[in-house]
């Protein structure tokens, strides 16, 4: 057992690209679940659309990098439009029922065969990310004491926590408005709000832009990240990351989503290490008939299932959350 | 501004009209055509013709199940019927969403109170306030371009506060608050927006006596300040206490109206409430006349029922 590497392993990871797209996407969520009451569980199909919207703009139709992030961007936009004109009207179990099946519909269109020619189909799109690297001034690998990141993952990190910081600026700046006491209000009763002269539809399709942009722009620098944009990234699994990321680090807190994402992203990697070298080697520390090689990249999501139950049972409001938010009950 | 000398508006101008239901009132604020509403086979409402007068307060009472509280969702936007017209300040609202109708100047509370729960008292009231400039999203962002907006907000909001005694309670999340507190809160939040008229649905359900004589206080006050009052209310000593005039609806329809006293002699209204043979003594009827009577009604019903 090395605990060293272990920690090591983990938090890197938990400081890593990976964490900062969940938090991006978490960020998104909880604009629309924590602040506004929206079930939205099709996040991935908005980053999946940012992603796409930036990937086929370059490499498809070949205009510059700067211009296809807008057409991403864009992009989340209209998905959130053609969700919310529909749906926002009805109840909110709708809007969960429209997002997961969209977010499915989005990457089974963007993985087939037919639309091949523009989205890459299983293998995905490459080489737009050319002119993001060009700018990287990192020209070594980047240490911070006892974890290092290789100069590309250093570039990717400094935007993309930056990006972070600035939604979280957004959703303070939002959030503590007149604008954000609408949204609160809606997500505590609606018809309330509508008898105060509030548009309360529109209220919904502004929050529901909103977190999809931020999750659009999680798909981006998950992207890339990579170099490269698959369907696979953005199946239902990723949505339902970010929403524990969300209800882990706290719903309607602003730093809620982002320290959520980054002790989720610790924790599965800590577990699948950990895991991981228990059971490797001709004489592993566990035995073979209680785990198996194979079964310990698994437990880890077992384990971490186990934690959210109990972390919804004996602390729903999650690790930031106002306990007196969620302890209080009009109903 | 005071109640009116002159005998068209005002309280004033509805003594000696007919007590005919749909009676034209001589300055209406709010008027209704032909609304009908239908749940299923169930007509909830179904309303010939409403006036209600400008600057008084009109109560709405009859029994349960009478549609008062559709007609008050039908009225604000929250419902739609199956078909008839009304009106608020000659502006035809028919089709006009429930947000739009607050804007105009039409306000309502509801029967189960919506106070918002996981806000505070005061954050409760600040959202009333309409065309706040910090709740547009790109203003909203960039705190100086409603801060003092935001300000005289709340300097209404906490004289509203202190007018119905809760100022104390300002910082207090609203789900803290008990049941008439609540009311206080929804009535003095829907005070924000600035009403012409306000509707309250059931302001006296659930509140203590104690409160209630602070709450009627607080409705009569409302009058005073050239404020419109529509109220639905089961409590009847409320009724004739603060209303001006009543309208008796039963069944969906609009039975009967006038002043308080009228209304409470009128045969009609107690026929609605008590039934049309409340006052004979069931020892004098004979045991097998009624008999007879339930079974040709059960024939008539199961006879319904097979076509």
């Amino acid at each position: 057992m090395n605990w060293g590497y272990i920690f090591e392993f983990a938090i890197t990871q938990a400081l890593g690209p990976t964490a900062v797209v969940y938090a991006l996407a978490a960020i998104g969520l909880n604009i629309h679940f924590g602040y506004t009451g929206l079930l939205n569980f099709g996040q991935a199909g908005f980053m999946a659309v940012g992603a796409y919207g930036t990937a086929a703009s370059v490499v498809t139709f070949g205009i510059p990098l700067w211009a296809g992030l807008l057409v991403g961007l864009l992009a989340t936009v209209v998905l959130a439009l053609i969700l919310g004109v529909p749906t926002l009207r009805l109840r909110a179990d709708y809007l969960a029922i429209a997002t997961i099946a969209s977010a499915e519909i989005l990457r089974r269109i963007f993985q087939s065969v037919t639309f091949s020619d523009t989205f890459g189909g299983s293998t995905g799109l490459s080489g737009f990310a050319r002119d993001f690297y060009a700018l990287n001034p990192y020209t070594d690998t980047v240490s911070l004491g006892f974890i290092s990141f290789r100069n590309t993952t250093a570039w990717v990190l400094t935007v993309g926590w930056g990006l972070v910081l600035l939604s979280c600026l957004i959703v303070w700046a939002a959030t503590k408005s007149p604008w954000g006491r609408v949204l609160k209000s809606i997500r505590e009763d609606e018809d309330a709000v509508r008898s105060l002269g509030k548009n309360v539809y529109w209220y919904k399709m502004q929050a529901l832009i909103l977190g999809g942009l931020f999750g659009g722009l999680g798909g981006i620098v998950l992207i890339l990240t990579q170099s490269a944009a698959v369907p696979t990234d953005f199946a239902t699994n990723t949505t339902f990351f970010a929403w524990a990321c969300l209800l882990l680090g706290g719903a309607a807190r602003v730093w809620g989503p982002v320290v959520g994402a980054i002790i989720f992203w610790f924790l599965l990697n800590f577990l699948g290490e950990l895991f991981s070298q228990m059971t490797r080697g001709a004489d592993p520390i566990l035995p073979t008939w209680l785990m198996t090689e194979t079964q310990a990249s698994l437990i880890r999501f077992i384990i971490l299932g186990l934690g959210l139950m109990l972390l919804m049972i004996f602390r729903p409001q999650g690790i930031f959350g106002d306990r007196r938010e969620l302890a209080i009950d009009a109903r | 501004m005071p109640a009116d000398t002159n005998a068209t508006t005002g309280p004033a101008a509805l003594q000696g009209l007919a007590t005919e239901p749909g009676v034209p009132k001589p300055d209406p604020i709010l008027v209704g055509d032909k609304i009908k509403r239908s749940f299923g086979g169930l007509t909830a409402v179904d309303v010939g013709h409403i006036e209600v007068q400008r600057g008084a307060i009109t109560a709405l009472i009859g029994p349960n199940g009478a549609g008062k509280t559709t007609l008050f969702n039908l009225l604000t936007g929250f419902d739609k019927p199956d078909s008839g017209t009304w009106s608020f300040n000659d502006q035809s609202l028919s089709g006009v969403p429930a947000f739009k109708v607050a804007r105009r100047g039409m306000v309502r509370t509801f029967q189960l109170t919506k106070v918002l729960a996981k806000l505070t008292v005061i954050e409760n009231m600040r959202l009333g306030a309409t065309g706040q400039r910090g709740e547009k999203f790109l203003s909203a962002l960039f705190r100086p371009l409603w801060k003092s907006q935001e300000d005289e907000i709340t300097r209404r909001a906490d004289d509203l506060l202190a007018r119905f005694k809760l100022d104390t309670k300002r910082e207090d999340f609203a789900g803290s608050l008990s049941g008439g507190q609540r009311k206080l809160l929804e009535m003095a939040r829907a005070l924000m927006v600035d009403p012409e008229l306000v509707m309250l649905d059931e302001p006296m359900a659930g509140v203590n006596p104690a409160l209630k004589q602070s709450l009627l206080g607080r409705v009569k006050s409302l009058r005073e300040d050239g404020r419109t009052v529509l109220f639905v209310e089961h409590d009847m000593d409320m009724v004739r206490d603060i209303s001006d005039w009543v309208i008796v609806m039963a069944q969906g329809e609009i039975v009967a109206e006038g002043t308080p006293a009228q209304v409470m002699a009128d045969e009609r209204v107690i026929d609605a409430y008590l039934g049309a043979h409340h006052d004979t003594d069931l020892t004098e009827l004979d045991h097998e006349a009624v008999q007879a009577q339930a079974e040709a009604e059960l024939d008539e019903e199961e006879a319904k029922h097979d076509d």
